[in-house]
């Protein structure tokens, strides 16, 4: 023991030797790093886009998840089918993707401890089944809590399916906690490139309501090859799915027919052209 | 009863001369005056069956189910004390959940019932607690397809490390009975409650092998399920009963691999068998011999 008041409660040196600092954090002394959060995300999916319907909503995702502007990995499900009534559709980083998915599962898990004695019959008629309006407030709660815990969850949202009144819903959430709903959504690259090209076939509500099913399907197609032209960060294998009162049917390895490229030759202003 | 005076059935965790454990044994007792529950493991699935008695003419009929569904994929039928159950269900569904969060996969029923075993069996150890009055039989189906590793990103090499072996066959119908002393074996066909005896003696009629290949199907697992329940019921005919009833198939069966509960009409079409094949025993009997 001496009289340094910073020796004092700590072992002795001379007894125990030097005490080693390393898992301390650099402010003192030590080599650990401080605790981060996400700062920007590593590896991301691109836009998500959906339509509503007369009765149901038709979502779609490209396959593709990208490192940087690496295309990475080309077989990545991004459409997550919650239950027969709502789909989430996830755009941004992939390992929170993968977060949220299995927070989505145990969840499910936990809400069919007592339906799961139903019957399958019984529970197609289930008031109780949690609606797409019930899962896009818990999603966007969880969005918000970890934005104000500063270490948000690098995702944008697309909540699609029917709520409990067997309505068409439509609602995005994104990593800062913030919500949005309409007759069609587009997050990412989509809200600048797709989303005009879906108002031009559903401007309001309203028009959402006359929408058929094949119609909206085929929008949803044509919105899903715009991006594949003019988004870098995308791809033309996609997944595709279509929620009503028949439940969700969901497709996870649909092409792009019919491209053309014929647009390409006459742009100008990228790149090395000299003309 | 011998135990009784001898001083070695008083305390939890101490073996009489003879190397028994008294309390176990009265634990064994509370499930023997509980209502039948029946397991059977059929080719494609696993039935589960309860002879509910009604203790009032106050209880809502068909409300209060007893068997539990753990995580999706298996059920879990007891007979005993009430609460003890509930009990022994909420932390098969911690073990299921805690499971999942290490493995990210479903928990094995094999999983699942050796570790509630160990759990069961740890209530027989300390003489600060009793041993669980009830005796459980846990069934359910491990999936055979592909299961979705954490949000299944990917569909991971197609040979090779990590890829798949050909020829092997994964997953099935299971199932296991836990007894209050933590001992717990896997069955063709399980029985525990009031009328165990006269279930057992039914279920060892059935054709339950499965390297028989005349291993029976789940749809007549569901009849004899019923049928069997009725006739452990005839030894305690004046009181009344529900007959609640649970399955699990495969994953391209009716219930895609989940636990559900039998369809009303299939339920209700296995208790009309089951009333004729008590009533008609003896008109059968001739018929056949014709």
């Amino acid at each position: 023991m001496n009289h340094f008041p910073q020796a004092w409660g700590r072992p002795r040196d001379d007894v125990y030797g030097q005490y080693n600092p390393s898992y301390l954090p650099q402010s003192h002394g030590g080599t650990q790093q401080p605790i981060t959060h996400t700062q920007s995300p590593i590896v991301t999916g691109t836009s998500v886009i959906a339509i509503k319907f007369k009765t149901g909503v038709v979502i779609a995702a490209d396959n593709l998840a990208s490192y940087g502007s690496l295309a990475r990995f080309t077989d990545v499900h991004r459409l997550k089918h919650f239950n027969r009534k709502s789909v989430v559709g996830v755009g941004g980083d992939v390992s929170d993707m993968q977060y949220l998915d299995r927070l989505l599962k145990s969840l499910d898990v936990e809400e069919n401890y007592s339906t799961g004695s139903h019957t399958a019959e019984e529970s197609e008629t289930d008031p109780a089944m949690m609606g797409a309006n019930n899962l896009h407030t818990y999603l966007s709660k969880v969005m918000y809590k970890r934005r104000s815990d500063f270490n948000p969850l690098w995702n944008a949202l697309l909540v699609a399916g029917l709520d409990e009144k067997n309505k068409p819903f439509l609602a995005s959430a994104d990593l800062l906690g913030t919500t949005f709903s309409g007759p069609t959504m587009a997050t990412g690259f989509g809200a600048h490139l797709a989303q005009p090209i879906m108002r031009r076939i559903v401007p309001d509500e309203a028009a959402s309501q006359q929408l058929g099913r094949e119609e909206a399907v085929q929008a949803v197609r044509d919105c899903m090859k715009v991006l594949f032209y003019r988004d870098a960060r995308s791809m033309p294998e996609y997944s595709i799915a279509v929620i009503d009162e028949k439940g969700v049917e969901l497709k996870e390895k649909e092409v792009l027919e019919n491209q053309s490229w014929d647009f390409a030759d006459k742009i100008r202003g990228y790149g090395t052209q000299t003309v | 009863m011998t135990s009784i005076g001898t001083g070695y059935d008083l305390s939890n965790s101490v073996f009489s001369p003879d190397g028994r454990n008294f309390q176990v044994e009265y634990a064994v007792k509370a499930v023997e005056n509980g209502g039948t529950a029946i397991g059977i493991r059929c080719k494609d699935g696993v039935v589960l069956a309860l002879e509910k008695l009604v203790t009032s003419r106050l209880l809502k009929k068909d409300a209060n189910k007893r068997i539990a569904t753990v995580d999706r994929n298996i059920g879990v039928v007891h007979s005993g004390l009430l609460p003890d159950g509930r009990h022994f269900v909420s932390r098969a569904r911690d073990e299921a959940q805690s499971w999942r969060g290490t493995y990210k996969a479903p928990i094995p029923v094999s999983s699942l019932a050796n570790r509630m075993g160990s759990y069961v069996q740890a209530f027989t150890l300390y003489s600060s607690v009793r041993p669980f009055g009830i005796t459980a039989i846990v069934g359910g189906w491990d999936a055979e397809t592909d299961v979705d590793v954490d949000g299944a990103v990917g569909s991971g090499p197609k040979v090779g490390a990590g890829g798949k072996t050909k020829g092997v066959k994964e997953g099935g119908p299971y199932l296991y009975m836990i007894e209050p002393s933590g001992l717990y074996w896997g069955y063709y066909g399980a029985a525990t409650g009031k009328g165990r005896q006269a279930a057992k003696a039914e279920l060892e009629k059935l054709k339950l092998d499965p390297k028989d290949g005349e291993c029976i199907s789940l749809e007549e697992g569901v009849k004899e399920a019923a049928r069997i329940i009725y006739v452990a019921h005839e030894d305690s005919k004046d009181k009344d009963f529900e007959l609640e009833m649970t399955w699990i198939s495969a994953v391209n069966g009716p219930t895609k691999g989940r636990h559900e509960e039998v369809p009303k009409a299939l339920k209700e079409e296995a208790e009309r068998l089951a009333k004729a094949a008590l009533e008609g025993e003896d008109e059968d009997e001739e018929k056949m011999e014709k």
